[in-house]
Order: structure tokens, then C-alpha cells, then sequence
């Protein structure tokens, strides 16, 4: 069990602010932003659900949570197939040169989040070589130019442009532990290059596909910065909304109740995977 | 025409040879063993059969068919490995299933594969366990029975028993010939324990160096080494070298350096002045406090210099007045006394002229 200083750790950057916005999801908006007092000038004590009544009767929150899920799943969907492949090659590649690839595959994090996005809006944008030569092969087949900035794909990109490190380390950290001796015995007793690879690495993989896949799932089910930055106007994700809640309608009540339902949604996936992966983990102790 | 062909087989490593130059042929129904030290490519040699590496020179032919072309996956021999290999997220059925279900064997010939050779190596009522919740001893059981389901050509072995302690490895042991017996299937055995091979195998080759230095029935190996490394790797051994110095019908003298002439018979016939080497088992070796009255053919004196009781045997290291040291055995069941001798002991040792064997070089 937790204990001693994690558990204080807890207490303090997890329990209390969760608290403090529970709270707040029950409170009224205040007249200029935040807070109305806890006790209104009657002596009343003004605690309400209408911030979770919206949600149900307004359909628009379902519709974007439902979309920041579509999107969220499509990032770990990529990253899994693009993770996996350069996790293999970590993995199997002389030991003297992994921690070099390692060290490769979290340079990126070496500069700031944010100017990483305004990276990709250079890459995306218009004017660049990307962009032309896509449009110059869509003219050919006679289709009309379209944007790269300002989309969803942009999203997706650089979705999957952060989200990548976090897929590839666990995957690698599991894969690297896989004993050769499983695929030459695999081998040996008829299988091919796919069913050793789907019937030995897989299934003994899936830990790490499944910490990688909460790893990225779950932020990205809760972005915001992306979206602003090279979404288009139909890229308002869970994310934004939160934050318009804050910052600019300045309704808190109503975004803690976003927040809370968003945390709560990736509560419920990291013990959803933690029981799968401990399920199936269960057999590859050996 | 042999099951398995090995046919002047090389492989090399940069500037070391692992293999050199190994012809060799398992029969059907064989327990053949390869035994040597840890690098005299016995291993190597077992993963060109399977097919894991490949000659550099020379052929692997299985019923006459050069297997050069085939990759492991389509080689029908099958190996037993040292770490056994167990599929860790598969149950016991779900690993003997695994070879069924690549050979495409229909799934309702399956659960009756699966118990025939579950039953094979007694692990009845073991279907549903894990890897992980099997001993040692189980674990090389699940191994065996995943290699024979698909009755394979050849069944190949990677010092299947090293894991494992010394008494649950003589039980296997057992089973393992009974096993081969009932099968009918050509084993290819690798092992560096000597006794391990002896008590196993129809034949052994015994491998140094990437060559085979002797292929022959245990009883004449351990009987009749060829070569000075063979004596002196197969049990305990007495080796003494020197020249020839005397003939007599199928008998020689041989003049050992510090031991005097020692005689020996042989049919082979070395040329006197030529030079040999005795090999003399410890057990062969008959030690007594006095000259015995029918002293046979060679006798020395000398000190017990050291010994060791190891319970069922004690073996006396002796030293001659003329420096050599001879190794005698005796089984303490005679007498039923624990020692006969102790250290510093005046002792005869004394063997007929067969007990030796003469090694010419």
C-alpha cells in the first residue's frame, strides 16, 4: 500500500486539489469570474448540481467529449503502430547503440512544449515544402489544394509528434527483457517470422502496449495547447473547453465539472488497463 | 543408408573454427550422444541440424535430403533446449498445442495429441498449469513432450539436464532412455557430463577442438580410449607415457619415466623405440598392504599420499620411490571397513597386464 511520503505526495498534489475542485464543481459562478461566496448574502449555503444538469441536458459536451476520445484513440493507435517497429529495433540492436537511439528518441523534450508546436505550424504552413508538394500531387489528379495547417490532421501530427516517446519507452523497456530463445524454440517448432511474431512478442508485449497506450491516451485525451495552435475551428477538444471555462466565459463552477468528469474518465482507462495488463501479465511471469 | 547425415561439416567463426571437418551418421532409433568440453562445438554442431546455423562447408542430410535449403521451421527435427523455452503466457496444453497448430494438424486430432504425449513424459493432469507453477524437473518434461507431439525425425537435446540436481537428474536420466525407447525416435544428445553420456547413449561421439576424437559404443569408450584426451576426459585415469622398449607376442613394455617398465597388452603391434601411452582406469588398480602371493603382471610400492572418502569408494592417490603418482579406487563395501588405508601408509599396488590399454603416440 501507499504509505509515508508517497502517500503525502498524494495528498497534497492529488486528493487536495481534487477536492478543492469538487467543491468548486458544486458552487455558483461568481458575478465577475470565479467564485460566488460559499454563503450567499441571504446566509444561505449555496451549493447546486446545475453544472452537472448542463452536461446531460446540453449535447454539444458529450459531442466534443466523445470527438477528444476519437482523437485521443487515433494518436495511441498511430503511435502504437509507428512505436512499435522503432521499440523492436531499440530492443534488438547491438547494446552499445541503445543508449545512443534512447537518447534520440527524448532529445525533442530537451526544448520547450510549446515552441515544438509552433514547429509544426513552419512545417505545416502554407509556404513550406510539405504543403506545396502535396498540393502540387493533388492538382495533378486534378483535386483542389487543401490546408495542412489549421486541421485536424495537423492535430493528429503533432499529437502523435509528442506522444511518440511515450509509447516507444515502455514498449521498448518490455520488449528488451523478451529472451530470444522463446522465438528460436518458436521457430524450431514450425513457426513462421508472423506467428512468431504474433503468437510469441506480441502477446508477451502487452504490458508495454498497455502502459504506453494509457501513457499517451490519457494526455491526450485532456490537450488543449495543440488544438489552439494549429486546430482548425472544429478542433475544440475537451481540452479547450476547459479551459474557456477558466479563462475566458470564466464559469469555474462548470469547468471543474469538465475537469472532474475528464479526470474521472481517465482514472476509470488507468485501472482499466492496469487490471488487463495484471491479468495478462499474470502468465508471462515465469 | 543412416537417418542423418553429417557430411564433412565446417563452420568458422572469424579466425576459430567451431566445427571442423565432422562426418558423422545417427541411425534410426539411435541415442546418439555428442560429448566434449564446453566449446569443442557440440552445440554448434546441434544448431546446424536444427538449422539455426549454417555450414560453411560440407552438408547436413536428413533420409538423404540436404537439408542446406530448409530453415529451421521446415526442418521436421525438433529441440529440446537448456533453458527449455516455455511459452510463459501459454499453459502447458497451450505449449504442446503450439507445434500441432503451426503443422496445421486438424484441432480435432489435437486434445488427443496433446494427452498421448502429456502421458509420454507423465505429466498427465498438467494441462491447465503455467510455466511458472512447474518444478525444474517438470518444466524439461512440458519440453519434451512439446518437441515429440509432432513425432519429428529427429529429436535434438541441449544438455536438457544441466538445470537440474544431481538426484532428480539421474530420475530423468531413466526416463529419458525409457522415453527414447518407447518413441522409437533418433535422439541427438549434447552434453559435457561424461557420465551423463555413458549411461545414455547407443553411441557418443566425443568432440575436442571442433573434431570428433572417437565415435564408438560407451563401454569401449570409456574401455578403449583412442587418444590420450579421450582417456583423460572419460572418468578418472591414470596416463603414463614413455617409449616402447620391449615386445613379446601381443604384449609391450613400455619404459615409463619415474615408474620403470610397465607391461600392457595390445594387438596393436608398435614399433619398438616407438613412443605410447598407458591409460589406466583407478578401479582397475588392485591395492593391498603386502605383496599379494599371485602377483600379476606390473606391482609397485609406494606412500599413500593423500586420499579421499567419497562414502561407497575411497580413492588413494599413491606415490611411487620414484616420484609418479598412480590412482587407485576401492569400493569400501569389501571388509566393510571405512578406510583401509590412511595417509602416509606403506601400500603394493599391483595390475595384470589387461587392465591397461595402450594408446600409440
Amino acid at each position: 500500500m501507499v504509505s509515508g511520503p508517497p502517500l503525502a505526495f498524494l495528498l497534497v498534489f492529488f486528493a487536495a486539489p481534487t477536492l478543492i475542485m469538487v467543491l468548486a464543481s458544486f458552487r455558483s459562478p461568481g458575478e465577475f469570474g470565479g467564485l460566488a461566496p460559499l454563503v450567499d448574502a441571504s446566509g444561505r449555503i449555496d451549493l447546486n448540481v446545475d453544472g452537472y444538469a448542463r452536461l446531460v441536458t446540453e449535447p454539444v459536451f458529450a459531442q466534443v467529449f466523445v470527438k477528444s476520445a476519437g482523437y485521443a484513440a487515433l494518436t495511441t493507435l498511430v503511435c502504437l503502430l509507428l512505436g512499435y517497429p522503432l521499440a523492436t529495433l531499440i530492443a534488438r540492436s547491438a547494446k552499445k547503440h541503445r543508449d545512443l537511439l534512447l537518447l534520440l528518441v527524448i532529445l525533442p523534450f530537451w526544448s520547450n512544449f510549446l515552441i515544438r508546436i509552433y514547429a509544426w505550424m513552419i512545417i505545416l504552413g502554407p509556404n513550406a515544402a510539405l504543403a506545396r508538394l502535396v498540393n502540387r500531387a493533388l492538382a495533378a489528379f486534378g483535386a483542389d489544394p487543401v490546408p495542412l495547417l489549421f486541421s485536424a490532421f495537423a492535430v493528429l501530427v503533432c499529437l502523435v509528434y509528442v506522444s511518440l516517446p511515450f509509447m516507444v519507452l515502455p514498449l521498448y523497456a518490455n520488449l528488451e527483457k523478451h529472451d530470444r530463445t522463446l522465438l528460436d524454440a518458436a521457430q524450431d517448432l514450425g513457426a513462421n517470422a508472423w506467428q512468431r511474431f504474433w503468437r510469441i512478442t506480441f502477446p508477451l508485449s502487452l504490458p508495454g502496449v498497455y502502459a504506453g497506450a494509457a501513457l499517451v491516451f490519457i494526455p491526450a485525451l485532456g490537450v488543449f495547447a495543440i488544438p489552439d495552435i494549429l486546430g482548425g475551428p472544429d478542433d475544440t477538444l475537451i481540452g479547450n473547453l476547459i479551459k474557456q471555462q477558466f479563462l475566458e466565459t470564466r464559469d469555474w463552477p462548470f469547468g471543474s465539472v469538465l475537469s472532474i468528469v475528464l479526470t474521472a474518465a481517465a482514472l476509470a482507462l488507468a485501472g482499466g488497463a492496469t487490471w488487463v495488463a495484471r491479468r495478462s501479465g499474470g502468465a508471462s511471469r515465469a | 543408408m543412416a537417418l542423418l547425415d553429417i557430411k564433412g561439416v565446417t563452420r568458422r567463426f572469424g579466425e576459430f573454427t567451431a566445427v571442423d571437418n565432422v562426418s558423422l551418421s545417427v541411425e534410426a532409433g539411435e541415442f546418439f550422444t555428442l560429448l566434449g568440453p564446453s566449446g569443442c562445438g557440440k552445440t554448434t554442431l546441434l544448431r546446424m541440424i536444427a538449422g539455426f546455423d549454417l555450414p560453411d562447408a560440407g552438408s547436413v542430410l536428413l533420409d538423404g535430403e540436404d537439408l542446406a535449403h530448409r530453415p529451421p521451421e521446415a526442418r521436421p527435427v525438433r529441440t529440446v533446449f537448456q533453458s527449455y523455452a516455455l511459452f510463459p503466457h501459454m499453459t502447458v496444453e497451450g505449449n504442446v498445442a503450439f507445434p500441432l497448430q503451426m503443422a496445421k494438424v486438424p484441432p480435432r486430432d489435437r486434445p488427443q495429441r496433446i494427452a498421448a504425449a502429456l502421458e509420454d513424459v507423465r505429466l498427465t493432469g498438467y494441462d491447465k498449469r503455467f510455466p511458472h507453477e512447474l518444478s525444474g524437473g517438470q518444466k524439461q518434461r512440458v519440453a519434451v513432450a512439446r518437441a515429440l507431439v509432432t513425432h519429428p525425425a529427429v529429436l535434438l537435446l541441449d544438455e536438457p539436464l544441466a538445470a537440474l540436481d544431481a538426484k532428480l537428474r539421474e530420475e530423468l536420466q531413466i526416463e529419458l532412455i525409457n522415453l527414447q525407447k518407447e518413441v522409437g525416435i533418433a535422439f541427438v544428445y549434447v552434453t559435457h557430463d561424461q557420465t551423463e553420456a555413458l549411461a545414455l547413449s547407443h553411441r557418443i561421439a566425443v568432440m575436442n577442438h571442433g573434431r570428433v576424437e572417437q565415435l564408438d559404443v560407451p563401454s569401449r569408450i570409456y574401455g578403449f580410449p583412442n587418444s590420450r584426451f579421450v582417456a583423460d576426459f572419460i572418468g578418472q585415469c591414470n596416463l603414463y607415457s614413455g617409449q616402447v622398449v620391449a615386445r613379446d607376442g601381443t604384449i609391450v613394455a613400455i619404459d615409463v619415466p619415474s615408474l620403470g617398465p610397465v607391461r600392457v597388452a595390445t594387438r596393436s603391434e608398435p614399433a619398438l623405440g616407438s613412443s605410447g601411452t598407458i591409460a589406466l582406469r583407478p578401479e582397475q588398480i588392485r591395492i593391498a598392504a603386502g605383496a599379494p602371493a599371485d602377483a600379476p603382471g606390473n606391482h609397485y610400492r609406494g606412500t599413500v599420499a593423500d586420499l579421499l572418502y567419497m562414502g561407497d569408494v575411497t580413492v588413494y592417490k599413491v606415490e611411487t620411490s620414484g616420484g609418479s603418482r598412480i590412482e587407485a579406487l576401492l569400493a569400501n563395501s569389501q571388509g566393510g571397513g571405512a578406510k583401509f588405508f590412511e595417509v602416509g601408509d606403506q601400500v603394493e599396488m599391483s595390475w595384470p597386464v589387461d587392465a591397461g590399454h595402450f594408446i600409440a603416440g
